[in-house]
């Protein structure tokens, strides 16, 4: 098989090349705006030469757009804040319903555990404004409207499944056989549960966790119906910070790089997990 | 299942918690999972509705209508055109790329590693974000891509403002984020094929073009429709890419069911027609994530018995 001829080697490198320049471009040119002024960046043809500059970055953390009309105010710290809280709090609550219930499925096949198990699944699937609409009104009448505690209740919609199902994956390839010794050696079931299948299944809940912590902080639907500003995550606060600041371009560009950067590092610091769940668990790593 | 928990030494559980703990344990999964039912309950209720909610005092049950409406509703047919062949043309582009990306990383070498891992990262850039990128790179004062298309010699190319490219421009997002998926799952495939055919035709002289039409593509077809059905599912009901771009114009030229749905709720606040919109969606989705289980769970179970 690794006959390549020199022509196909140049040809491979070539296409490599290619692809690793349209995946990569996107984020490369972003960056490269963030560090640009306006000026800068309105050059007629674009050009790679110019002297960097980190005040697109300060004029967001410091929360003031200063420009040569007027200065406005944003909140984009806060939308900042907010995605990290939704995010660890849906992931977080996700795993403390998520992981007994996929040890319950793996391990006790009882009445109607796969329906409840394949119901779950389906919601992955459904569309989420199909339950996003209806909610609204609810949300209203029971105060959950614009609440964190409503937000991450309705963020179980994509971390339980994910959590559920990869997981449950892992629970099931743990021998029985292992929690049966140390069962009979007198150990109570919730003992056998967090001393022996917990630790066993613990790259799969760092992987489920990790995936669901992503799935997470890219989520956008959710919020845009039900949250005012002050609630918004980076997503959602990025589009309305493009309606509101219209032609701060440099300050967009910084925006868009502070919001896809926390994602884009825990890919690469943790690629091996996220390899493993994205693939749906058709390899094992 | 072999793990019934039938233990003959069992001293502090009686069997009445034995028989509930399964039960208790997913309790609060199934909570959640009927908070979540019930909402959809409703959007049925809604769906067979006459429901404004600028009309509050016009509300009723007027039962199919709404579905019976969409027969001769040319704007339904347009929604239904265009999410069709937004799903289409993404999935069977990224498809293509895809495979064509998994097979040249197929190697493991450090090179294709590193590649590979880099190509993560548009997989993990928020759809909605990824759309605000195009949409700076795509500006026609200074966007990057306007400008490569001036030098191919489109002096008026204008992306998602005009009805003739808006498609091509979601689909370029479209494409650049989720393509990775599908090269992730397909590499895995391909690495975890069986080594002894592609010996055996290599010892016999057969071609490489023909290993692979013959050997490669068969042996990779559960994995590639594993991926395809995925990426369909998600891509019929896209939201994100488009909303952020243009909001499903211009005029009604990306109107595809969610934004369609999402506009009709919150913009002419058509609740009953909006609803109807998402079972419509609903009913698809669900006859393909029915499909896309069974083929995942087929292959699952593979991938495990081969570890």
């Amino acid at each position: 098989m690794d006959h390549m001829s020199p022509l196909e080697r140049i040809l491979r490198a070539v296409a490599l090349a290619l692809v690793v320049l349209f995946f990569m471009f996107p984020i490369f040119w972003i960056v490269l705006m963030s560090l640009q002024t306006n000026e800068t960046i309105l050059r007629s043809p674009p050009s790679m030469a110019f002297v960097p500059t980190f005040k697109n970055y300060a004029a967001i953390i410091a929360g003031r757009l200063d420009s040569n009309v007027a200065s406005m105010s944003i909140q984009f710290m806060g939308n900042l804040m907010n995605s990290v809280i939704l995010s660890v709090g849906s992931v977080a609550l996700a795993l403390v319903l998520g992981v007994p219930a996929a040890y319950a499925f793996a391990r006790h096949k009882f009445k109607g555990s796969e329906d409840i198990a394949f119901t779950l699944l389906s919601f992955r699937f459904a569309p989420p404004l199909l339950v996003l609409l209806p909610l609204t009104l609810y949300f209203q009448s029971l105060g959950l409207a614009n609440t964190y505690v409503g937000l991450i209740w309705v963020y179980q919609l994509i971390c339980l499944p994910l959590i559920l199902w990869i997981v449950r994956g892992y629970f099931e390839d743990i021998s029985p056989d292992i929690e049966h010794a140390y069962r009979i050696a007198g150990h109570g079931w919730f003992a056998t549960f967090r001393k022996i299948a917990l630790p066993l299944a613990g790259p799969g809940i760092a992987a489920a966790g990790l995936l669901a912590f992503i799935f997470a902080w890219n989520n956008f639907v959710f919020a845009l119906v039900l949250a005012s500003a002050d609630k918004q995550p980076v997503t959602v606060g990025a589009l309305a910070f493009v309606t509101a600041s219209g032609i701060q371009y440099g300050q967009i560009a910084a925006a868009i790089v502070m919001s896809i950067a926390p994602t884009l590092l825990l890919a690469l610091w943790a690629q091996k997990y996220l390899v493993e769940g994205l693939s749906l668990g058709a390899v094992k790593g | 299942m072999s793990v019934q928990a039938d233990m003959p030494v069992m001293r502090r559980s009686s069997r009445l918690s034995r028989t509930m703990l399964p039960y208790l344990l997913s309790l609060p999964a199934l909570l959640v999972c009927i908070g979540i039912l019930i909402p959809f309950g409703t959007a049925v209720y809604y769906s067979l509705q006459r429901y404004r909610m600028s009309q509050p005092w016009n509300r009723g049950m007027n039962w199919g209508e709404n579905y019976l409406n969409f027969f001769t509703d040319p704007d339904f047919w347009n929604t239904l055109q265009v999410s069709l062949t937004y799903a289409g043309l993404t999935v069977v582009l990224e498809l293509l790329l895809g495979l064509g990306i998994a097979l040249l990383l197929q190697k493991r070498s450090r090179v294709n590693n590193f590649v590979s891992i880099m190509l993560l990262m548009p997989l993990m850039t928020a759809p909605a974000l990824a759309a605000l990128m195009f949409k700076l790179m795509t500006n026609s004062n200074f966007g990057i891509l306007s400008y490569f298309m001036q030098l191919a010699g489109f002096q008026d190319f204008r992306w998602a403002s005009s009805p003739d490219t808006a498609l091509l421009t979601v689909i370029l997002v479209d494409v650049w984020v989720y393509t990775p998926f599908i090269m992730i799952l397909l590499l895995a495939g391909l690495r975890s094929l069986p080594t002894q055919p592609f010996e055996a035709a290599a010892l016999d002289g057969v071609p490489r073009l023909e290993q692979f039409w013959r050997i490669t593509l068969p042996m990779l077809s559960p994995y590639i429709l594993t991926a395809a059905l995925f990426r369909l599912l998600d891509s019929i009901q896209q939201f994100d890419i488009i909303y952020a771009m243009t909001q499903g114009g211009p005029g009604d030229k990306l109107m595809v069911f969610q934004v369609e749905a999402y506009l009709n709720f919150f913009q002419s606040t058509n609740v009953g027609r909006s609803a109807a919109l998402l079972m419509i969606l609903w009913a698809i989705t669900y006859v393909l994530s029915n499909i896309f289980v069974k083929n995942w769970l087929r292959l699952r179970e593979r991938a495990r018995g081969e570890a």
